[in-house]
């Protein structure tokens, strides 16, 4: 077995595309229409055929509480692995993105966890 | 007030939080669990934590800032001093009004 698809709940599903490609760097593999909402995913470039993330509509009345509540406590809704978090925290804080924790050292793994400004909070992650 | 503030340092996992928050300010309680449990092993709920920091605010050393969606926690060290000079001699050490405030300070507690 394997994770074939993760998804995140985001307020608005293009602005959610923009900041995910744009911004984050990660690749569109999927738009379908689906009624009012699409089914997008995003895969990272170094692994087209790898996980796909789906940027999936925030309409569950269930979803706003939940996501607000992490999003006060700090928690991410999901972690992405990158080679380096203090360059990519330097090149994503260049682009206007704002981090709710700065890099943190936490013996041999450095995260940090910024607003995908859909509604959630990212970590970013690598090991030394 | 000063009764909070010993009674809040009286704890360890309330005295790390201290450590971590002298680190680094402006905390999301997601760092603060991260540090605990990365930095010191202390494993504890996420309600725990919240708890202690809710001991260490009401004693005034942590205040809490929310800034739109998210909330940081600040360290503040106003009343440590407070309670600290307390009982560190000024020059002109025990002259009778340093003791006075000492008792000023006593009666104050007592106070609800």
């Amino acid at each position: 077995m394997k994770i074939h698809l993760t998804s995140v709940f985001v307020d608005d599903q293009e602005k959610a595309l923009r900041f995910y490609t744009d911004v984050l760097g990660f690749v569109q593999k999927h738009d379908v229409p689906l009624g009012k909402d699409r089914w997008i995913t995003v895969v990272s470039p170094e692994e087209p055929n790898g996980t796909e993330l789906l940027l999936e509509p925030s309409g569950h009345p269930a979803v706003q509480p939940y996501k607000t509540a992490l999003v006060h406590d700090g928690i991410p809704a999901a972690s992405f692995a990158v080679d380096d978090v203090r360059a990519e925290y330097e090149r994503l804080r260049g682009l206007g993105v704002f981090f709710t924790q700065e890099p943190l050292e936490m013996g041999s793994v450095t995260t940090a966890v910024l607003d995908d400004t859909c509604g959630n909070l990212i970590q970013i992650v690598h090991s030394a | 007030m000063a009764e909070d503030v010993f009674k809040a340092l009286a704890d360890p996992t309330r005295r790390r939080i201290l450590d971590e928050l002298a680190e680094r300010d402006g905390q999301s309680l997601f760092e603060i669990c991260a540090r605990l449990v990365t930095k010191h092993g202390l494993g504890l709920s996420r309600q725990a934590i919240s708890q202690h920091l809710a001991v260490l605010e009401a004693a005034g050393l942590v205040v809490s800032r929310r800034e739109g969606r998210y909330k940081f926690h600040d360290l503040d060290t106003g009343p440590l001093e407070r309670v600290m000079t307390r009982w560190l001699r000024p020059p002109s050490a025990g002259s009778p009004t340093s003791t006075e405030s000492a008792e000023r300070a006593d009666t104050t507690e007592s106070t609800p």
